[in-house]
């Protein structure tokens, strides 16, 4: 099958357990949002599949092949991560244009032009960067790059809400032109949200769910009404948590509503933020 | 046309009902082109594949039509085919909902009746 196959990696830190028989497939031209709470395992899954680090057991395939014995097959992934492998004294046209040996597909021109719209200044070195600016410097070397498979670890760390609005709309548009596969790894859900077509949710290193983010919200709806209504309800069903506010309580549940509820109750779907909230929480 | 990612109506239902909405108010008449996948996409930054899907209920109900290479287009006649579906959904949409609050405001019919009156008059 054509994509990115992890089967049952597992990869330890000393005693730490930072994934643990984790098995999840990319397809091509997908958006993914790949998301966990902090130390879920998410940045250490993307640096496996780059062979940035190695799993204990477990193998990665790009298209049947494994990544760890084929370096050419790391020229189709591109990977943006909190970590900046460009010498520091570099300036970010020079940047560019390293980038552009190492992608051959690496569109210069491309570059120079979404540099100029999010008004990232190309003279100036790498390391007087500001942390929003050095986002953006990462983000456009992703979008221009042209591999079939790009990550973007926290693309938007300390851009401002313009240019979040501004880097979702490009990369909407490049995608448009030409698909591809993106791995968005993000903690605002929200902003995401419908930008991205697949959900893969990773708790303590274990992927805890895998499918389209609209059957995964199929799945899930909140009942809410006079606390004792909802509990005789909830009984027996699948609860992912509940809120309440005096004699009021809302619960979240997994599963499908039922076509008519007990008279007092309403039932309303969830959205993507809060449902990771109730699935992810201890 | 507005698309509130906060609602209970998934997305592409919304595109879809926004494009009726605007087809209905004259916004794109008919045999006018309306805008292109990628720039829904673009404008509400949602998945192509989510403006696709909405647009495709209006594609399958014979609303909009595509022209190879050119792009999609208000269907002749579809002002009124729109009317006709949404005047069979008002009953369900409007008409029920109404008569529900009004039960629990414990508003009598004979005040209903005036109401409508009223804003019948308006």
């Amino acid at each position: 099958m054509k994509g990115i196959q992890v089967r049952n990696v597992t990869k330890t830190f000393g005693k730490v357990t930072a994934l643990e028989q984790v098995s999840v497939i990319f397809e091509p031209g997908k958006i993914y949002g790949l998301l966990g709470r902090n130390g879920a395992g998410k940045s250490t899954l993307l640096n496996i599949i780059t062979n940035r680090i190695f799993p204990d057991c477990g193998e990665v395939t790009l298209d049947e092949e494994a990544i760890q014995e084929r370096d050419a097959l790391l020229g189709k992934i591109y990977l943006m991560s909190e970590k900046t492998f460009y010498p520091e004294s570099m300036r970010v046209r020079e940047a560019f244009h390293w980038t552009k040996m190492f992608y051959p597909d690496f569109d210069q021109a491309y570059a120079e032009r979404l540099a100029a719209q999010f008004a990232l200044d190309t003279g100036k070195r790498v390391k007087a960067l500001s942390t929003g600016f050095l986002s953006i410097f990462k983000l456009v070397i992703a979008l221009s790059v042209n591999t079939p498979y790009v990550f973007l670890d926290e693309p938007v760390l300390g851009l401002d809400a313009n240019n979040r609005d501004l880097f979702y709309k490009i990369l909407i548009e490049k995608y448009s032109e030409t698909p591809f596969t993106m791995i968005i790894s993000t903690h605002l859900i929200d902003e995401v949200a419908n930008v991205i077509e697949d959900v893969v949710i990773i708790k303590n290193g274990r992927v805890i769910c895998a499918e389209p983010r609209e059957t995964l919200l199929e799945r899930a709806y909140t009942v809410s009404g006079p606390a004792a209504v909802v509990d005789t309800f909830t009984a027996g069903r699948d609860v992912l948590g509940v809120e309440t506010l005096g004699g009021f309580r809302l619960a979240y549940l997994m599963g499908t509503a039922p076509d008519t509820l007990p008279k007092g109750l309403e039932k309303a779907p969830v959205d993507l933020q809060k449902l990771f909230i109730q699935l992810t929480n201890v | 046309m507005k698309i509130r990612p906060e609602s209970e109506i998934p997305i592409f239902l919304q595109i879809t009902q926004g494009l009726e909405d605007a087809i209905l108010a004259g916004v794109y008449p008919e045999e006018s082109q309306i805008p292109s996948i990628t720039e829904f996409a673009t404008t509400y930054k949602i998945n192509p594949a989510t403006a696709l899907k909405g647009i495709n209920l209006l594609v399958e109900a014979g609303i909009v039509y595509k022209k190879r290479g050119l792009g999609m287009f208000v269907a002749t006649g579809a002002v009124e085919a729109l009317r006709k579906k949404r005047k069979e959904q008002f009953y369900d949409t409007y008409v029920v909902a109404m008569l529900e609050e009004a039960e629990r405001l414990q508003i009598t019919p004979e005040e209903l009746r005036e109401m409508m009156e009223r804003g019948w008059k308006k």
